[in-house]
């Protein structure tokens, strides 16, 4: 059994998480620029300990429908990470991806099986961004699944990290990231290394438990 | 007037007729909504997990299958309402994502889902109906007037079970 635990976490591990959260979302912010060829700005990452039962609601309205990109996490860190974005964001992002062939920015139309694919290979690229950034800075190996992709209500979606982190306590690690050119997105970060996954990151960046 | 109120993740509330309670966005969760038809008095609980005797972190009894309906049932026989009648029907423990069911994100909706159903054979409450599983989140409403547990989801019909 892991020895950390969100529910008893001192300031210097939230900073370490804090400083992944940030030059993860930086890789992957990057990645994301070179692939729309868009000269990007991006804002220092938020990141927050929420309560499990307020997960939910953390990103917007439970009930409003956002994008979610799940993969799992193999090798030496075993668990999973999430990727979230509002639908707004996400069809801007695809849009752009497939230059102006996507539907136009009206949140109110389904993704076409092609745009959800889009979606899928932004998220695989944001996401591998994000592991690689971890594991050249803890020196682990990490390797990412393929992407699944689910479009719903926010709290359902919600409920997949929610649940994980349930398990071992009752606080969930949310890391919000703000990008873009004229358009500003936000995106969501949750990582869910398995429970001791969370003592190799932090014992292999020199941190005592 | 009927009032409308919201039970959150790991939550339970009770409500009397003419009263709704509601959970939004239902995911890999349980909505276990008990109905007693004499007094119409409603509960509704919106569980996390299984079980509650495999988590070292079991302080919030409303998380849990096990804990959160026999927590549901005592607060409902409290306001009055008669064990002999009550009835339930459930909603929730999609499987948001396509992974594998080997993984605990696979198979975590399935297990609520018979968690849920097994602590109410145990407590002898009849489940009435039933929409679990597949991979769309839920958001359900249960009428205490009636007893009707109704099922909104994104791009589906509404449906009353």
């Amino acid at each position: 059994m892991g020895k950390f635990s969100f529910d008893n976490m001192n300031s210097m591990y939230l900073d370490v998480l804090r400083e992944i959260g940030n030059i993860g979302a930086g890789n992957a912010t990057t990645a994301i620029a070179n692939m729309l060829n868009l000269a990007i700005n991006m804002n220092v990452p938020n990141v927050e300990l929420r309560a499990v039962e307020d997960l939910g609601g953390a990103i917007c309205a439970e009930d409003e429908t956002i994008v979610g990109i799940f993969l799992e996490v193999q090798q030496d860190i075993t668990g999973s990470m999430m990727f979230l974005m509002k639908l707004d964001s996400a069809h801007y992002l695809v849009n752009r991806l497939m230059a102006g062939m996507g539907s136009e920015n009206d949140p109110g139309v389904e993704f076409s099986e092609m745009e959800l694919s889009a979606l899928k290979e932004i998220g695989n690229i944001i996401a591998g961004s994000y592991l690689s950034a971890l594991s050249t800075m803890t020196n682990l190996t990490i390797a990412p699944s393929i992407p699944f992709i689910s479009v719903d209500m926010a709290a359902a979606i919600l409920s997949v990290p929610a649940i994980q982190f349930g398990q071992f306590g009752d606080n969930a690690l949310l890391i919000e990231t703000e990008f873009g050119d004229d358009v500003m997105i936000d995106g969501y970060f949750i990582l869910l290394p398995d429970e001791d996954s969370y003592d190799k990151i932090l014992s292999s960046l020199g941190i005592a438990l | 007037m009927a009032e409308v109120i919201k039970v959150g993740m790991a939550d339970l509330k009770i409500a009397k007729n003419p009263d709704i309670l509601t959970t939004l966005g239902l995911g890999s969760c349980i909505g276990i909504a008990v109905w007693d038809p004499m007094t119409k008095i409603g509960g509704l609980a919106h569980i996390m997990l299984p079980d509650s005797t495999k988590i070292r972190n079991n302080s919030n009894i409303a998380k849990f299958a096990d804990t959160g309906i026999d927590e549901l049932i005592r607060l409902m026989l409290q306001a009055g309402a008669n064990k002999n009648k009550l009835v339930a029907k459930i909603a929730g423990g999609a499987r948001m994502f396509e992974v594998s069911g080997a993984t605990t994100v696979g198979n975590i909706g399935e297990k609520n889902a018979i968690a849920s159903k097994e602590k109410l054979k145990q407590l002898g409450i009849p489940l009435l109906a039933e929409d679990t599983g597949l991979n769309y989140g839920r958001t359900v409403e249960l009428d205490c007037s009636n007893g009707n547990y109704l099922i909104k989801a994104v791009g589906k019909q509404v449906k009353t079970i």
